[in-house]
């Protein structure tokens, strides 16, 4: 219904009268949806409709995501060592003469365990990239390794056809993600065993890491203890800490 | 605001309170995004601030002088912005897809109206705006003129924020992702400059905020209802000239 242009100060007065009450029934009704957010039943502790907010973003994102699409690259001069963040998984001693890692199904039978010579067989990959952390700070870095890609050809015949999510975990099992098949498959996503030309070293996630600029750092798992695939997404230490799943960049 | 309905002759006016006449201002639309609008820009400062928290790294300053740090430890507090990453984030990339359709939804509101031109600025903007700004600090006595409903300064305040949301939009969206948005993040030049952008947006739009509030506190109770009612009254001319009284006249008619 269209407004008139004009009123008289009699309809004028009614107006206001019937306006402030529409609006104040409105900003009760938003002050009630606002407590309606805040009480939700925690889903990984945000309120459950935050949560589908962020699957709901994941839907988008997911969405839209080429596999051709790169993340913007630097000048190899560009590039300096990452400040270090986040120990968690790495609190234990480690014997990195003796380290090596599993390979696990879908459903848990493992199907290989590797050293890190057997990575570094592997068709060796260097990138320089802007690493992003979810806390707000942004730093180039760079990194050389495998692509990932790569390594998982050599179980693609031992997989089912619907793998959707790779779940990474550190040796003691502190530290894990689960990280979708689509960023798991692009050409920068890597393990990681160089940090700008030398061995990467033990706060930077030695022996051997994931790394991809798709993703914020917490996605990018440091110190690889077991590597499985699976056909839904898997657990996530951040995640189940009432960040986003996806967390894709 | 035009209209060509003409009074009838043969019923001369009832002189109704003849002085004044309430006149309308701000169209449902306007009104409903604009107070749409204020939650959900708070909501956007106030988890953007949470943000803010993990990595707070911005301050004024020349070289290793610094002048001021946002923020003092004691806002932090004050606000619950401590410890709050994860549910900032939350609400921050939830209430984003509101905010920007609210904004998408009022220009297109404004520009099918036809109310963008009680907005836009010109040339002249700049110089009025000084004027009004002279005379709100009792600088100067005489009130500068209106341009149709709001003066030179209010055209260029009100622009200049609603070219702001979408700074925050599209620097939010920038930095929201930097890789599958690339070519947005590189017009803002690149994450480190967006995000830079992207704080600085909202310290200009609390900035805004503040003087608005003032503004609005000054011109007083039936200027601020008509953002709720969306008429404001007016005194007319009774010299007889009186623009809108033949629409008033009719409009009366019809009421009766
Ligand atoms: C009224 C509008 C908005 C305001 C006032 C606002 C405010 C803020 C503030 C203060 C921060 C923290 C900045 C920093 O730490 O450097 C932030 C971060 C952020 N904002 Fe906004 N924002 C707004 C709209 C948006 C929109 C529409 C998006 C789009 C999705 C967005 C996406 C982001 C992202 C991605 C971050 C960084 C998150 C992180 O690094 O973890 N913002 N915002």
């Amino acid at each position: 219904m269209a407004e008139k242009p004009e009123l008289s100060m009699a309809a004028y007065r009614q107006r206001t009268r019937r306006s402030l009450l529409t609006g104040g029934l409105a900003a009760l009704a938003g002050f009630a949806g606002w407590r309606w957010v805040q009480d939700q039943p925690q889903s990984h502790n945000i309120p459950t409709v935050l949560r589908k907010g962020h699957e709901f973003n994941e839907a988008v994102w997911s969405g839209l995501f080429r596999e051709d699409h790169q993340a913007r690259t630097f000048s190899r001069s560009a590039a300096s060592i990452l400040r270090v963040n986040g120990r968690q998984g790495l609190r234990s001693e480690i014997d990195l003469a003796d380290w090596q890692f599993t390979v696990k199904g879908p459903d848990g039978t493992t199907l290989g365990t590797h050293v890190l010579n057997d990575i570094k067989q592997l068709d060796y990959f260097e990138t320089t990239i802007e690493h992003k952390c979810i806390e707000g700070w942004a730093q180039i870095t760079n990194w050389g390794g495998a692509r990932f890609r790569d390594f998982m050809r050599l179980y693609e015949d031992q997989l089912p056809d619907n793998i959707s999510h790779v779940y990474l975990e550190t040796p003691d099992s502190q530290y894990y993600v689960s990280v979708d098949i689509e960023t798991m498959r692009h050409d920068q996503t890597m393990l990681t065993y160089n940090n700008l030309g030398v061995p990467i070293d033990e706060l930077h996630g030695a022996p051997l890491r994931l790394t991809t600029p798709l993703k914020y750092g917490i996605k990018q798992l440091k110190r690889i203890g077991e590597i499985q695939f699976l056909t839904e997404a898997g657990r996530d230490y951040w995640g189940e800490r009432g960040y986003d799943w996806y967390a894709g960049l | 605001m035009s209209l060509d309905t003409n009074s009838d002759p043969q019923s001369p006016p009832q002189p109704i309170e003849p002085t004044k006449i309430a006149v309308l201002k701000h169209r449902r639309g306007s009104r409903w995004m604009h107070w749409i609008n204020f939650p959900l820009i708070v909501i956007m400062i106030w988890s953007g601030l949470r943000i803010y928290w993990a990595n707070r790294v911005y301050a004024f300053g020349i070289l290793s002088w610094e002048w001021f740090m946002f923020f003092p430890e004691s806002f932090y507090t004050a606000l619950d912005l401590n410890q709050r990453l994860a549910r900032g984030i939350a609400f921050h990339f939830t209430f984003a897809w509101l905010f920007t359709l609210n904004g998408i939804a009022f220009v297109i509101y404004t520009w099918r109206t036809g109310e963008w031109r009680e907005m836009v600025p010109n040339r002249k903007s700049l110089r009025g705006s000084l004027d009004v700004l002279l005379h709100d600090l009792r600088i100067r006595k005489t009130e500068p003129p209106k341009r149709g409903r709001y003066n030179e300064a209010q055209r260029l305040t009100y622009s200049l924020v609603i070219f702001l949301g979408f700074l925050a939009i599209l620097s939010g969206f920038a930095i929201f992702k930097p890789t599958q948005l690339s070519i947005l993040t590189w017009i803002l030049g690149g994450y480190t400059s967006a995000r830079v952008i992207h704080f600085a947006v909202t310290i200009a739009f609390v900035l805004f905020f503040l003087v608005h509030i003032l503004q609005v506190a000054r011109a007083g109770w039936r200027n601020f209802t008509s953002m709720v009612t969306g008429y404001e009254v007016t005194e007319t001319d009774t010299s007889g000239s009186n623009r809108t009284s033949p629409a008033r006249q009719s409009m009366e008619a019809a009421d009766g």
